[in-house]
């Protein structure tokens, strides 16, 4: 066995392990805590594969922000753990469960064992048709090209999901600040690395979704560093959480779909069909989108984290 | 040169490795909170520093060995800041010592 080879066997071993502890953890703290590994760790195999951009997204999502959404959760259901730990499900219910994982773990299994053989595959077309967008990222160019529509969606969804979380703000409390406001010492160490960190992770949020024409990287890896850096500025108590009902809040939420939707119909009035962009302009617009996604991007995870409002407007 | 280059390579990132097992080790063997960040910081500071060090020489160009430094940096910068964070924590709740 070469070295390559046996790096990748105990990268799975460890991975498929670390999954199977998150599942069967009994703390759900602990199990959370879990998941920022397994997220940290399935990265490399993804590196392994050669998908860098889907890597760097894992990385930033499931090992960043998802951490830390799983983890305040966690924090937030701590009082009420005892209880629902003390509750045995019974048998049927078991049996349900066990049922179904079984059929979900079955059917992966077919799946991949009759894939035909070579695996159908667009990526040689996708590579083929790249100089149309004058892009050099075949993700970058799958993404806001080729399968546009369903990055818009994307961001649709993201959006609904902010939605959700706002709506569960009582009443009065609606158009107010987000979560508690942070009490940090304004001399401490957290505010110290806010301050310096975040001029550097802004440039990197920034680099990050420039190199990502022609690069790994991209809106969504870049807009995750600067939701980043702004929660840490949060964290520190150097500025508040904004009132969820200022203008330039929702702006912001909706400019990266609201672009992508006037290139889209732009597109319709002035092209073939919804979503095409015009070839002599295709790179230049579809910059423009991702400028405006990362805005959205970061807005909307910061505000993912913030929470429901929680203080009067 | 460039086995000259190997072998620093081999004992600094060999060098690394054995800061972060030690590392880890002690985050698994030590008693309380503060001596565990001890252990932690250690492999960050030094199994890190040490695995940069090595793979200095490997690098293909200047750009990448300036990336590989500030890769160091940032590191180094979050794990402090963390352990402090986490060392204070620990202080105002467990016991005092």
């Amino acid at each position: 066995m070469t070295i390559a080879t046996t790096y990748e066997v105990l990268l799975a071993v460890m991975v498929l392990g670390l999954a199977v502890w998150i599942v069967a953890a009994r703390e759900t703290f602990a199990a959370a805590e879990g998941f920022v590994a397994y997220g940290l760790l399935l990265p490399l195999i993804w590196v392994r594969l050669g998908s860098v951009d889907v890597a760097l997204a894992e990385a930033a999502i499931g090992g960043g922000l998802g951490g830390v959404l799983l983890l305040s959760a966690a924090a937030r259901l701590r009082s009420t753990e005892m209880a629902v730990a003390a509750a045995r499900p019974g048998r049927t219910l078991h049996l349900t469960a066990a049922i179904f994982s079984a059929i979900v773990a079955l059917s992966l299994v077919a799946v991949v064992l009759f894939l035909p053989e070579p695996a159908p595959t667009l990526a040689p077309t996708a590579v083929e048709n790249s100089a149309a967008t004058g892009l050099g990222n075949p993700v970058t160019n799958v993404l806001m090209a080729f399968r546009a529509m369903d990055t818009l969606l994307e961001k649709v969804v993201l959006l609904l999901a902010l939605v959700g979380i706002w709506s569960l703000a009582p009443e009065q409390l609606w158009g107010g600040r987000p979560g508690p406001r942070h009490e940090a010492d304004p001399r401490g160490v957290l505010a110290f690395l806010a301050r310096l960190l975040c001029p550097l992770g802004i440039v990197i949020g920034l680099y990050v979704l420039w190199a990502g024409a022609d690069y790994p990287g991209g809106a969504f890896q870049g807009g995750t560093i600067l939701a980043a850096m702004w929660l840490l500025v949060m964290m520190a108590g150097l500025t508040d959480a904004p009132e969820i009902i200022r203008r330039w809040v929702r702006l912001t939420l909706v400019a990266g779909p609201g672009v992508f939707l006037v290139v889209g119909l732009g597109g319709l009035l002035l092209g073939n069909a919804f979503l095409a962009y015009p070839a002599a302009y295709a790179k230049p617009l579809i910059v423009a989108i991702e400028i405006a996604m990362t805005l959205t991007v970061a807005a909307t995870l910061g505000l993912l984290m913030a929470g429901p409002p929680e203080r009067r407007v | 040169m460039s086995v000259a280059l190997d072998v620093v390579t081999i004992v600094a990132v060999s060098g690394g490795a054995f800061f972060f097992l030690a590392g880890t080790i002690g985050l698994l063997r030590f008693p309380d909170t503060l001596t565990r960040l001890h252990a932690l910081t250690k492999a960050d500071n030094l199994g890190l520093g040490l695995i940069v060090l090595g793979l200095l020489p490997q690098a293909a160009s200047v750009r990448d060995g300036l990336k590989l430094l500030a890769v160091w940096f940032l590191v180094l910068l979050a794990g402090a800041t963390v352990s402090q964070l986490i060392a204070r924590v620990a202080r105002q709740d467990g016991p005092p010592g």
